[in-house]
């Protein structure tokens, strides 16, 4: 969960808001252009995009908006909100206006994913092997060996080709022209890849005329190529065991799962089977799965069950979404599962603010995408600081989630900031705090018209045996309420196609 | 394909085709009982709707009245009878939605679509009119959803499995439903024959919308044993239990044939089909007509364990 804060954001020029001009009004105040169409120029990347804005009438975007909304609710592309019965299928806000970003800006943001995430699996082949990161100081030895995301049962084993995460998510925010922040990395089960692709089926449906002018300008990059990469990325990490063409299968918790959607959506796309852990045995520390022809060996597993819930035998003994044996299986080099076992070490709050170090020892370069400064409470100097500094800050609980345990200084009441700062005197090794952000906006169809609503981005990162490929694209989250910075979908959140163009003059 | 598929495809199958059933057995009964109390009355009618569904005794837990309010509730809308046509729907859409991706967009479209039309009836007690059009609108669904899996989906391992089980559940109702209404709609005083017969039988050709069908074969007016006849030994009639069977034998070799094996239900299927050729509605009537649907019966059962087993749902 991403809160940051939003002040001064009409103040500065952030490089997608500035894109329609500075706003005339406060925070978040529209339109994006004056009655005259006057203002100043948008940047070459949404040229296309002004234009189509500025011709199209009033009620053709609403009616646009209206079909995607149809689109989505006919193919079942939703969302389960968990304990919310009424809303159990629930479809997420789609903006039609996309959110655009340059081949240069791409390029750069590309380098820096891919750098991020060889360091990423470089990190855990160290921590489960020789730890030369521990011994070198750059990460405390507590904070893997204690951490309870160090998954014990991994250490000392290696996944086929060296390949921990084969799958990655890494949430990105934008402050400036050439300011990239990585918020968080996914290492485990990163979802919404499925929206990346929906979201882009659906404008070459609606707005073929911007699509059309927007190639003619340059070309938009295509996302549609992901599943093929998916595919050739699982079957190049198949199991040294594995003789002849891997069988792959997808594991989902099941049709109650809020992603199960986008875990049938793939499994589609990949022509793989969509197995649940009741479809698959272990024999001989083999994987079966349950076929009409009899048992068939599986020898990649892409699971979107987390690591706790996959074998009983292991972690959770009441876990009926994994299969017995499923570990002993990936040990005896018969089944390679992705991500592999344990990489929930690196997408650690309490790693994170370790990820430049992190970068620099094992790349041996500085980091290209920033992180946003963190103050670890363990440490009495950036204690001192972060006590002194509660109002502007925003403190979180290194094994917290989904925005609990949190306080989000400038929100805070003064009793509210009192009652954590005893918290955090009590137990400072589990808080960390990072400053407010000002996040980019990007133009959004609102109710009242064009109007800047706060993104985010998550890219996917794929890696196989040959390295790593990214589709240029992503998935844009966008807080639909004014000002506001929360872009989860469970809180009123919508997405938007994020669009790679080509242009002229670009150096991409 | 995964076994787990195999059997939601088979059970979302056999939800549609009960719910089918049900909508047929409704909207006949909805007839019968507004004939004159002399032709039977209302209560029989709704008595015999339950038996034929095989849920009366569930229903007679609750000591409700037994008309048309309260029996046409428990049977269309009532989320507490797991087999009222609401849970069928229910039930076929959450196999549907397992496997999804086995489903072409059509298919899919028209059991969600089904399910959704249910739901706007919401659940409390329908009124006539509302029972009604509530049997109407879901049994157009159902067809939206037959023409959809028709012209769609392949010709292979998915479309045989969803097949196989609307024959075996169609079998089973056919089955149920000339075995109640033998025994229940026939008043000893009444000579055969007579007025309140014609309405008993007319009924059940509605049931399985094969009054027209009657007339075409037969050409001459409703006899019980010809209407046993057109629903146990017409290969024509899609719902008689020749033609399910046949459809199951098919429908099994089609498998067999995919997967280069038979086994036990393909031999039972044919086993069953076999003996029903071998014979006719006359040996039936002598042997008890009763008894050989209490077999045929118990046998569909058998094979529809077998399949099961056969195929490791």
């Amino acid at each position: 969960m991403c809160v940051l804060q939003g002040e001064n954001v009409t103040s500065r020029a952030f490089d997608e808001t500035y894109g329609f001009g500075p706003y005339p009004g406060g925070a978040g105040a529209g339109p994006l252009f004056g009655a005259d169409g006057q203002g100043p120029a948008v940047r070459p990347p949404y040229a296309e995009v002004e234009r189509w804005l500025k011709s199209a009438p009033p009620d053709l975007l609403e009616t646009r908006r209206r079909q995607a909304e149809l689109f989505f609710r006919r193919i079942g592309i939703t969302f389960a909100v968990y304990g919310d019965p009424d809303a159990s299928e629930r479809l997420i806000p789609f903006d039609i206006i996309p959110r655009v970003l340059a081949g240069s800006e791409w390029a750069r943001m590309e380098e820096g994913l891919k750098q991020r995430v060889q360091a990423l699996n470089m990190f855990l082949a160290d921590v489960y092997g020789p730890r030369d990161c521990i011994r070198a100081g750059i990460v405390p030895e507590e904070l893997i060996l204690l951490n309870p995301q160090y998954c014990l049962p991994q250490v000392g084993r290696r996944p086929a080709k060296d390949v921990w995460v084969q799958i990655a998510g890494i949430d990105m925010v934008r402050t400036g022209p050439d300011e990239f922040f990585v918020l968080e990395d996914n290492a485990r089960t990163p979802s919404g890849v499925s929206y990346m692709l929906e979201n882009r089926e659906v404008m070459l449906r609606l707005v073929p005329e911007l699509i059309h002018a927007v190639s003619m300008a340059g070309g938009l990059r295509p996302v549609e190529t992901y599943p093929e990469k998916l595919l050739e990325t699982l079957t190049s990490v198949a199991p040294n065991n594995c003789n002849g063409e891997p069988c792959l299968a997808l594991l989902t918790p099941g049709i109650h799962n809020s992603a199960y959607y986008e875990h049938s959506f793939l499994a589609d796309k990949l022509g793989v089977e969509l197995v649940e852990g009741s479809d698959l045995f272990v024999h001989g520390d083999i994987l079966y799965m349950r076929t009409t022809e009899g048992p068939k060996r599986v020898d990649v597993l892409y699971r979107r069950v987390d690591d706790d819930f996959l074998d009983p035998l292991i972690f959770r003994a009441d876990s009926v979404l994994g299969v017995p044996g499923l570990v002993n299986a990936v040990h005896a080099g018969n089944l390679t599962i992705t991500n592999a076992l344990g990489t929930g070490i690196a997408d650690d709050k309490a790693i994170y603010s370790y990820m430049p170090d992190i970068i620099r020892f094992f790349t041996g370069r500085d980091p290209i995408l920033h992180n946003v400064p963190t103050w670890r409470c363990r440490e009495p100097e950036a204690l001192s600081y972060v006590l002194d500094n509660l109002a502007e800050l925003v403190v979180k609980e290194t094994d917290g989630s989904g925005g609990y345990g949190m306080l989000v200084g400038p929100h805070a009441t003064e009793a509210q900031r009192q009652e954590f700062a005893a918290r955090l005197r009590a137990n400072p090794q589990h808080y960390i705090a990072q400053p407010t952000l000002a996040l980019s906006t990007c133009p959004t169809l609102t109710a009242s018209g064009v109007a800047p609503r706060h993104v985010d981005l998550r890219p996917f990162v794929l890696t196989g045996a040959n390295g790593s490929q990214i589709v240029p694209g992503g998935l844009t989250r966008v807080a639909l309420k004014e000002g506001s910075l929360v872009v989860n979908s469970s809180q009123g959140g919508g997405t938007k196609d994020t669009w790679v163009v080509d242009i002229p003059g670009d150096e991409g | 394909m995964l076994s787990r598929s195999a059997s939601n495809l088979y059970w979302m199958g056999r939800y549609l085709e009960r719910a089918d059933f049900l909508c047929r057995l409704i909207d006949a009964t909805v007839r019968l009982a507004s004939l004159p109390a002399s032709h039977g009355g209302a209560a029989p009618a709704w008595e015999s709707a339950i038996q034929s569904a095989a849920v009366a005794e569930a229903f007679h837990e609750r000591n409700l009245p037994v008309d048309e309010a309260n029996v046409g509730h428990f049977l269309t809308l009532d989320p507490e009878n797991l087999s009222s046509i609401r849970r069928c729907l229910e039930a076929a859409r959450n196999n549907g939605r397992a496997v999804r991706t086995s489903l072409t967009l059509e298919t899919w479209e028209a059991v969600n679509d089904a399910w959704h039309e249910i739901q706007r009836f919401g659940s409390g007690m329908p009124d006539s009119s509302t029972l009604v059009r509530l049997v109407d609108s879901i049994k157009n669904s159902l067809l939206m959803f037959d023409g959809a899996a028709h012209r769609t989906q392949l010709r292979e391992a998915t479309y045989w499995f969803l097949r196989l089980g609307t024959t075996v559940e169609r079998a089973d109702n056919t089955a149920r439903l000339l075995d109640v209404k033998y025994h229940l709609l026939l008043p000893r005083s009444e000579p055969v024959g007579g007025s309140l017969d014609y309405f008993q039988w007319t009924t059940l050709l509605r049931t399985v919308s094969a009054l027209t069908a009657y007339r075409w074969v037969y050409r001459e007016s409703v006899k019980p044993w010809l209407v046993a006849d057109l629903l146990i030994f017409n290969r024509a009639m899609p719902r008689s239990l020749i033609a399910c069977l046949e459809d199951a034998v098919w429908l099994l070799d089609q498998l067999a044939a995919t997967r280069g094996r038979r086994g036990p239900a393909n031999r039972i299927a044919a086993t069953s089909l076999r003996a029903l050729a071998g014979s006719d509605i006359d040996r039936l009537f002598q042997s008890g007509l009763h008894e050989f649907l209490e077999r045929f019966i118990i046998e569909n059962n058998r094979l529809g364990d077998a399949i099961a087993e056969q195929y490791l749902f």
